[in-house]
């Protein structure tokens, strides 16, 4: 089965809550060690301003095909059995799941790194919105990933560019895109790490 | 608009025929969260001439919705699903997205 095969990417109509138990099913495999997953929530407050709900809206197609070039990232970093990544959109009432990633691999920490990575990236360059509802008005948040990544989406998605950034060159300090992690060889992964 | 006037050869980048100066090229333009507000509108279809580039859109769309203005310095655009740099040369029924800074996750 081809990578992407494995991945389950799903931008949610409203209404419609985050099911995490079937995302957690569906990179369930008995060759996974591990599932990391991330759940993004609605705060109640933000800057001691009581928050009633968020509203997400999404870019839905060029979402969909960001999020799936985060996944090919992803796998070319981390040894991953399978991901799935949902958002939903609408509003999203305080406590309940806005964002939702789930990952399998043989081992931990590939699961773990890859997770961090996925809801680092969604933050940065997948074109989805979120108005935050308070008793007293209303805000487009902004997300601070995205500022830091503006200069780079600016350039454009032509061949090197794209929604997330391919693994050029590794930045050992870097954080957001792709450059969280120097790519691994396969080839000697795995053997000296302990099993979960 | 003002910088592709008076040229008398447009190329496209991917292979459309050449097209006579003076002709124009018709876009959809989308529109998301603070853009959508601030325009009142989701998505609307512009015509600007041959040779055009997004950033030619802009100064357009900015002239018809002076209210863009205001965010105007922390947008990203994309053209057909991909994040596109302002010089991008537009198309026939290309798909130019105003992105105002995105919050998901």
């Amino acid at each position: 089965m081809a990578d992407e095969d494995r991945d389950l990417i799903e931008i949610l109509e409203e209404h419609n809550p985050v099911d995490m138990a079937k995302y957690i099913n569906y990179v369930s495999a008995p060759q996974a060690g591990a599932i990391a997953t991330f759940s993004g929530t609605t705060r109640d407050t933000f800057e001691g301003k009581t928050v009633l709900e968020l509203r997400c809206e999404a870019y839905v197609p060029m979402a969909v095909r960001c999020i799936k070039s985060a996944c090919q990232s992803a796998r070319s970093s981390w040894n991953l059995m399978s991901i799935a990544a949902a958002h939903r959109l609408g509003p999203v009432p305080v406590g309940e799941t806005s964002v939702f990633i789930a990952v399998s691999s043989v081992h931990r920490d590939d699961a773990l790194d890859a997770c961090k990575f996925l809801i680092d990236e969604i933050k940065a360059s997948v074109p989805i919105w979120k108005k935050e509802v308070y008793t007293n008005g209303e805000v487009w948040k902004e997300n601070k990933e995205f500022l830091e990544r503006k200069s780079e989406l600016e350039k454009g998605g032509r061949d090197e560019y794209r929604c997330c950034r391919k693994q050029l060159e590794s930045k050992p300090n870097g954080h957001g895109c792709c450059g969280a992690k120097v790519k691994i060889d396969d080839g000697c992964n795995g053997d000296t790490r302990e099993a979960e | 608009m003002d910088a592709v006037e008076g040229e008398s050869k447009y190329y496209s980048t991917q292979g459309m025929p050449k097209k006579e100066e003076g002709s124009s090229v018709g876009i959809k333009v989308l529109f998301f969260a603070r853009a959508r507000d601030l325009t009142g509108l989701s998505d609307v279809r512009l015509e600007v001439p041959f040779g055009s580039t997004a950033s030619d859109c802009l100064k357009e769309l900015a002239v018809r919705f002076p209210g863009l203005e205001e965010i105007r310095q922390c947008i990203v655009l994309a053209l057909n699903e991909e994040y596109a740099s302002e010089s991008t040369v537009i198309k026939e029924n290309d798909e130019l997205a105003i992105i105002p800074p995105i919050s998901g996750g």
